[in-house]
């Protein structure tokens, strides 16, 4: 028998050739789509070309062997199959032998691969794109994620999202937006764009509100995936170093976000202890890099104004003075509803109950009226000020509109406490 | 346009409605939903519905009636409930869907209500 492969080494090496398939898209994937599709702009065709070269990589390598440069070897099979649709339908047919004849070619086979990832975000993240499908446009092209869990995140239809899709795609190529990084005086605006497109997957303002955690995170880990291949890129830009510290900030406290029977735990009331250290260290040493380069913007203020709030456990107090500067400068830069919402649960929080009711009662009630941390701040500004009962119907309006179920459960408590 | 929330939950969640222990999150919950979409504006109808044991079932075959005690099917979700919305698109009615508590405790489907058939003659 010596020479016969058993049937579980078999599927061993399937296995591990699976893996290193599965490793390679995970690594490479928004790599070789930039690369793919800097050519002609043509997102759709190249991703098509790079999922049958990951199919093929399937058939092939148990065979043959794990390629030297797997990078290398994906990229010319998804060219070849690119160049092949491109002459003749026919060749569709034999494909494959085609891609296995062009494969054994190994020139250029260890040339580095250059990375043209960030023209593939300013690209996804383009004016001339709807602002709404920037973030799943990114999230497909660069992370490779599939429509389907793009869509249950945005909370869209997954035949609406993979059509909205297809239609931005359609739209890069018909337009013909350039596969590069703007010039230096379009630069600062196209990048808050790419900035907005990755914050977007992380979700939205939250925790800056206390109490009104209730926010979808199920894309954290890729936004910061994101983040951190644009610093990365980009390693000279402040903001794309803020964001990045301000997600990390946010994410080291997950553990700390739900008590050990799963009940939500407000900021507050949180154990520092479960807060993970390595993130927020990384976090301060970013917001500290980014502070050198000497141009503040308001991912920097929002991660600052986070580096705050860690502080507290360590300094045994919250310094509200500091978070009030930082959200009235907040407001200067980017005066946008959670920016108002957060800024009054700052003064609420600070016993200016009164002062945090007159923010809140400025905004546009057609603006806040299904916007869950505006309900949640006003029911505290209402009983910061002794008034239960209108901050009783403020709850009530919050829990109506919150998403999370423990989260809902902690405002349900919150609002009989009220009533009692 | 309008969609159709059609809510089901399990056997478990809707059994809070009859324990002191649970009743007062259950329907805490709910009535903090529909409030929030009655101040929307978007709610045209809807109704909670008794258990399924109260149930009866009708079908006539081979020109047979046959009734029947209990819903048509067993299922482990089971109608609860439902509302019809006015809202500009899918994209709103599921953002609504997400917010009421069956979506954690049990599914919501949404389908759109059908409109009228266009002109049916009359005579």
């Amino acid at each position: 028998m010596v020479g016969v492969r058993t049937p579980s080494a078999e599927v061993a090496k399937a296995a591990s050739v699976e893996s290193a398939v599965v490793a390679a898209a995970r690594a490479s994937y928004g790599r070789l789509i930039a690369l793919l599709a800097a050519r002609d702009g043509d997102l759709a065709a190249s991703e098509d070309a790079l999922s049958e070269a990951f199919a093929a990589a399937l058939k092939v390598w148990p065979t043959r062997g794990i390629p030297a440069n797997p990078d290398a070897w994906l990229l010319t099979t998804a060219r070849n199959r690119l160049i092949n649709a491109h002459r003749h339908e026919a060749v569709k047919a034999r494909g494959m032998d085609e891609i296995l004849r062009r494969m054994d070619a190994p020139s250029a086979a260890q040339e580095p691969i250059p990375d043209k990832r960030l023209a593939l975000m300013f690209v996804c993240a383009h004016p001339a794109i709807q602002e709404d499908i920037r973030t799943p446009l990114m999230l497909q092209t660069i992370l490779g994620l599939d429509a389907g869990r793009i869509a249950s995140a945005f909370l869209i239809s997954p035949t609406t999202m993979g059509q909205r899709l297809v239609r931005a795609k359609a739209k890069i190529k018909a337009a013909g937006i350039g596969f590069k990084v703007p010039d230096l005086d379009a630069l600062p605006e196209r990048l808050e764009d790419v900035l907005s497109a990755i914050y977007a997957a992380f979700g939205a303002s939250f925790d800056a509100v206390a109490g009104s955690d209730d926010c979808n995170m199920s894309l954290a880990e890729e936004a910061i995936f994101l983040a951190r291949v644009l610093v990365s890129l980009m390693p000279q830009e402040p903001e794309a170093l803020g964001l990045l510290a301000l997600m990390l900030y946010v994410d080291a406290r997950k553990a700390a976000r739900w008590g050990p029977d799963g009940a939500f735990v407000p900021l507050k009331d949180q154990d520092a202890t479960l807060w993970e250290r390595a993130k927020i260290v990384e976090a301060e040493d970013l917001l500290v890099r980014a502070s050198k380069l000497n141009r503040l913007g308001r991912f920097q203020i929002e991660a600052a104004i986070q580096s705050i709030h860690v502080q507290a456990p360590i300094t045994g107090t919250t310094n509200w003075a500091a978070l009030r500067s930082f959200h009235e400068l907040l407001l200067t830069q980017r005066p946008s509803i959670g920016a108002f919402v957060s800024y009054a649960a700052v003064l609420q929080a600070m016993w200016q109950g009164r002062s945090a009711l007159e923010v809140l009662s400025s905004l546009d009630a057609s603006d806040v009226s299904t916007y869950q941390p505006f309900w949640v701040t006003l029911a505290a500004a209402h009983r910061a000020c002794g008034e239960e009962e209108a901050a009783a119907r403020a709850m009530e309006r919050a829990i109506g509109l919150t998403e999370n179920p423990r989260v809902r459960a902690f405002l349900l408590g919150e609002r009989s406490a009220l009533i009692d | 346009m309008q969609f159709m929330l059609i809510m089901n939950e399990t056997e478990a969640e809707r059994s809070k409605r009859d324990d002191p222990a649970t009743a007062g999150a259950y329907w805490g919950g709910w009535s903090a939903f529909i409030g929030a979409m009655h101040h929307a504006g978007i709610v045209i109808n809807g109704d909670g519905l008794e258990p399924p044991h109260t149930a009866t079932t009708l079908r006539i075959r081979d020109g047979k009636r046959v009734v029947q005690d209990g819903p048509f099917a067993d299922t482990k979700e089971q109608l609860g409930g439902y509302f019809i919305i006015e809202v500009p698109d899918l994209d709103a009615a599921l953002d609504w869907a997400a917010k009421s508590p069956a979506a954690s405790a049990g599914s919501i489907e949404i389908r759109p209500v059908m409109p009228p058939p266009a002109a049916i003659p009359m005579d």
